[in-house]
């Protein structure tokens, strides 16, 4: 197939970008989106322009690199999917896409469709963690969970930090992002003891870098592990609790 | 020099702890004046990192994903083995340990693998402790199933997305040192060499991959954890940007590279379907669990799967290995895959491809019930092949996959560069000719939170007050000789783009040093690798310049690697005259078609060091000494 695309070229943090349009032809439909852009980079390659730099690794929709706006969507029109995972069967022939990076204030273009993420990893080294050294666990078997509560937990262990929900949401809030974790850890028996602290820390980092949340629920839609907002409404009710604990603890 | 693999004295279940009632030790105190580099930040990586830093050591940890999070072993599917014998099924600390070392075609180290098989319970404790969600039973128990190449349900997992949940587990001990000060985090940093002072590893050189700065980093000892190389072959499972730069610098500097003709094909992987084909995309072996594979019994027969009667099928595995049937080790599923499609009974486009067949599975034990075993990679095949895996059989085939090879390491995880230590897929140590499924979790994570964090202070402790700065003439030196090559491949302002010869170069390897390998194919491999290699550096094409993003500089750097290291792969293939495990010469088979190990005059393990960009490199052998397990030949039948 044979499709015109329009990507965000910038050079770099500062530079200003723009849109260049190029063609993507005799494209199987069996590629991978992403595979798409290889065969435009190497043309590019060939014609002595520098190929579009995207994030990228496993393709298997894991690691949670890739992430580009696909007309306006992030990771493009098929929910629950990343864009290493997009297919070009779902695309028609002629088809006109616009491509472009996440756009969030926390989130600075580096090159094209590479941003930077950082915030999220300061968001987990406030209290995304149990805290446990190497070699004082418990013997594994001597804490049974209840099966409901792991899967509930591994529902939203599931996420893959692509920042889709960000780049998505229209006050570029990190909600769903940092719910997954609390609620993650906060599921869990083992996530008990650091549950009220972890949710502060990780609130008020999240605060300092991110927009608020008022339920748009556009994160939900996009996040391609389908991470339900349920978490958010839970993470909220914890955050409360915390609030409520402390003021206690403080007082008492 | 000789390779002195230190093992420890006694017998082998007590050797582990003779080991570390020998070290010497830092004073805790002492322990904030060390500098630990690691480079790397999967399983192995980030676990080292994190314990160390529990331990008091300063920390620095190099990436050059942009979040640790990233590294390749998030993409492990299938799960994690460990003799917790909680299916009272038989299983024991000595039958893993025999598993592995059988599985390996018995050209590992004992030592080595019993320590693994010893410390695989305390990973799963360890995993839990930090809110790995493991599947569980009704009862709230931890669940099992099995894998290959073994009789007993000892794989702990977390749906099929175990390695992103055991990674997530060693990131957050990561991230939580990062926040305490005790790591420094450098992600979008590439290392590009090893810096030594005085024959002892002592640094590192890295690249910026945003601003291209190029810098040194002082350091009191050395950990490489960088993970395999089978993107040799282009087209692999690994993730796009896993390569061996890292360890091979190293053997450039010094460190000896071992067994690197051992690689892993895994027998169940999506078939390519074209030519813009990026990557290969694996199918966990746990489906071999319920999966059943097979060809049509005739070459050519082109009906539909559902067309094919029982009786005109063959499920070969089952017919030739009645006891482990689907369950077949690795190497010898993917060698029978590749068989039956050489005698054209593969099925798919290009007709390299066999079935994969859950319709009995689902008739025994419903839809429901494989969909939530398997649900997520169903999925994903139907993403990929547009075919719905639940209706039709999957279609499969064999990709690279796996580096059992890697830098030669000791008891201890030290390369003979002494403060040199490498982990994980990166080192050579446990898996011999041939890996057995989710053993390569379980060993990321031993020598990251067990092996390395213990080892490493009986190096450290002779290192007090021996600090180097990065100011001194051997940093220079090294970040020249770094410079100076990224300078030849940017100004080489060639006609080929990077990944037209690294597909090239995949071509060779993969039908001349892949799953069947002749003497006179790998020499002609040899010699058209060096044409090809030369052909690289004179006609390669990176755009841009060192000073900004530049993915294809990065890539170029790790092409040029890779052609050494195919080199070097053939070269060790050919002197390797049997076949054992992943590596099977044609000449030395079965009469049924096995491959035939010659235990006397190849049970060791082939140890290459570095001689000049023009010289041969030089083969050191360390023996290898069977004193618990007798040597025999695998059988799965
Ligand atoms: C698709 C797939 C599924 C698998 N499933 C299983 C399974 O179910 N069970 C099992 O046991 N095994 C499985 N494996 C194998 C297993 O995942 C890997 O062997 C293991 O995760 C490797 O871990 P590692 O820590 O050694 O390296 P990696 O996870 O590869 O990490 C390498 C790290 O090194 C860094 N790095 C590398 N080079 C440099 C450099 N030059 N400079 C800076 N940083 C660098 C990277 O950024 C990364 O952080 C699977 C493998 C694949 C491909
Ligand atoms: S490349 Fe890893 S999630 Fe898409």
């Amino acid at each position: 197939m044979d499709l015109t695309l329009q990507v965000w070229r910038q050079a770099s943090r500062t530079a200003d970008g723009k849109f260049v349009t190029y063609d993507a032809k005799g494209i199987s439909p069996d590629a991978s989106f992403l595979e798409m852009l290889d065969v435009v980079n190497e043309e590019l390659t060939e014609r002595g322009e520098q190929p579009i730099h995207f994030e990228h690794d496993c393709r298997e929709g894991i690691c949670g690199s890739c992430g580009m706006m696909i007309n306006g969507v992030a990771h493009g029109p098929i929910g629950g999917t990343a864009t290493c995972q997009l297919h070009m069967r779902h695309f028609k022939d002629g088809d006109n896409i616009r491509v472009e990076p996440w756009r969030a204030r926390a989130f600075p273009i580096i090159k094209d469709l590479i941003v930077d993420r950082s915030p999220l990893d300061q968001i987990i080294q406030a209290g995304g963690y149990i805290s446990v050294n190497t070699g004082s666990a418990i013997e594994a078997n001597t804490l049974p969970i209840p099966k409901p509560v792991q899967e509930h937990a591994m529902d939203a262990a599931e996420c893959i930090q692509c920042g889709a929900c960000v780049a998505q949401c229209p006050n570029g809030a990190a909600q769903l992002f940092t719910s997954a974790k609390v609620s993650h850890l906060g599921l869990l028996p083992q996530g008990q003891p650091e549950r009220y602290d972890r949710v502060i820390r990780m609130v008020e980092v999240m605060e300092e870098h991110f927009g608020s949340c008022t339920m748009y629920g556009e994160c939900e839609a996009v996040c391609p592990k389908e991470i339900s907002i349920d978490f958010i409404a839970r993470m909220n009710r914890d955050y409360l609790a915390a609030k409520f604990k402390n003021r206690k603890e403080a007082g008492g | 020099m000789t390779l002195d693999s230190k093992i420890p004295p006694g017998p082998i279940d007590k050797k582990w702890e003779y080991a570390k009632a020998h070290y010497k030790l830092v004073n805790p105190a002492n322990k904030r004046k060390y500098d630990v580099i690691v480079v790397g930040a999967g399983l192995a990586g980030a676990a080292a990192a994190a314990s160390m830093a529990e331990l008091g050591y300063n920390v620095h940890c190099f990436v050059y994903h942009d979040s640790p999070r990233r590294a390749h072993s998030i993409a492990a599917q299938g799960g994690i083995n460990a003799a917790k014998n909680y299916q009272n099924d038989g299983d024991s600390i000595y039958r893993l340990f025999y598993d592995t070392v059988k599985g390996g075609d018995y050209r590992s180290r004992e030592s080595n693998v019993y320590r693994l098989a010893e410390l695989s319970v305390n990973i799963i404790d360890q995993a839990v402790a930090q809110g790995v969600p493991f599947a569980r039973e009704y009862g709230g128990l931890l669940e099992n199933r099995s894998f290959g190449g073994v009789q007993v349900s000892r794989t702990f997992y977390a749906r099929g997305q175990t390695g992103q949940q055991l990674l997530l587990g060693a990131f957050q001990a990561l991230e939580r040192q990062i926040g305490l000060g005790r790591v420094k985090m450098y992600p979008r940093h590439e290392m590009l060499d090893v810096v030594l002072v005085d024959g002892q590893a002592k640094g590192i050189v890295t690249r910026n991959l945003v601003s291209g700065t190029i810098t040194s980093y002082a350091a009191d000892a050395v950990v490489l954890a960088t993970g395999g190389y089978a993107n040799v072959f282009y087209l692999s499972t690994n993730a796009k940007a896993s390569n061996a730069t890292a360890i091979w610098r190293a053997y450039r500097r010094g460190a000896y590279f071992a067994n690197p003709c051992y690689t892993q094909i895994h027998p169940t992987c999506i078939p390519q379907s074209g030519d813009f084909q990026s990557k290969l995309t694996l199918m966990s072996e746990s489906l071999r669990n319920d999966g059943r594979i097979w060809v049509p019994k005739v070459a050519g027969d082109a009906r539909r799967p559902d067309q094919i009667p029982e009786a005109e099928r063959d499920y070969y595995l089952e017919r030739k290995y009645p006891s482990f049937g689907n369950l077949a080790p690795r190497d010898i599923a993917s060698r029978g895959a590749k068989e039956v499609c050489d005698e054209g009974r593969g099925v798919g486009p290009g007709g390299r491809g066999v079935y994969l067949d859950f319709a009995d599975a689902i008739k025994r034990l419903g839809r429901n019930v494989i969909e939530e075993r398997y649900g997520n990679l169903f999925e994903m095949y139907a993403d990929i092949t547009a075919e719905n895996p639940y209706e039709v059989p999957m279609r499969i085939y064999p990709a690279p996959h796996y580096t059992m090879g890697g830098l030669w390491v000791d008891y201890n995880l030290m390369s003979n560069i002494p403060g040199l230590y490498v982990g994980g897929e990166a080192n050579f140590s446990d898996h011999g000719a041939n890996r057995l499924g989710a053993s390569a979790l379980m060993q990321g994570l031993a020598d990251g939170y067990f092996v390395l964090p213990v080892t490493i202070g009986d190096y450290l402790a002779g290192q007090l007050g021996k600090k180097v700065s990065a100011d001194r003439p051997e940093f220079k030196q090294t970040q020249a000789e770094v410079e100076e090559r990224i300078g030849k491949l940017v100004n080489a302002k060639g006609k080929r783009s990077v990944d037209s010869f690294h597909k090239a170069l995949g071509n060779i390897m993969w039908e001349r040093c892949g799953m069947a390998r002749t003497a006179e194919g790998l020499k002609s491999a040899i010699a058209d690798i060096r044409v090809l290699r030369e052909q690289y550096w004179r006609d390669v094409r990176v755009l841009g310049t060192n000073e900004e993003p530049n993915q294809a500089l990065e890539k170029a750097g790790r092409v040029a690697d890779f052609f050494d290291l195919g080199e070097l792969m053939c070269i060790d293939a050919l002197q390797r005259e049997e076949s054992a495990g992943g590596h099977f010469r044609v000449e030395y088979q079965t009469a049924e078609g096995e491959a035939k190990r010659n235990d006397d005059d190849f049970l060791y393990v082939s140890a290459w060091q570095f001689k000049g960009d023009n010289a041969a490199p030089e083969l050191h052998k360390e023996p290898l000494v069977y004193e618990e397990v007798k040597l025999a030949t695998r059988s799965y039948k």
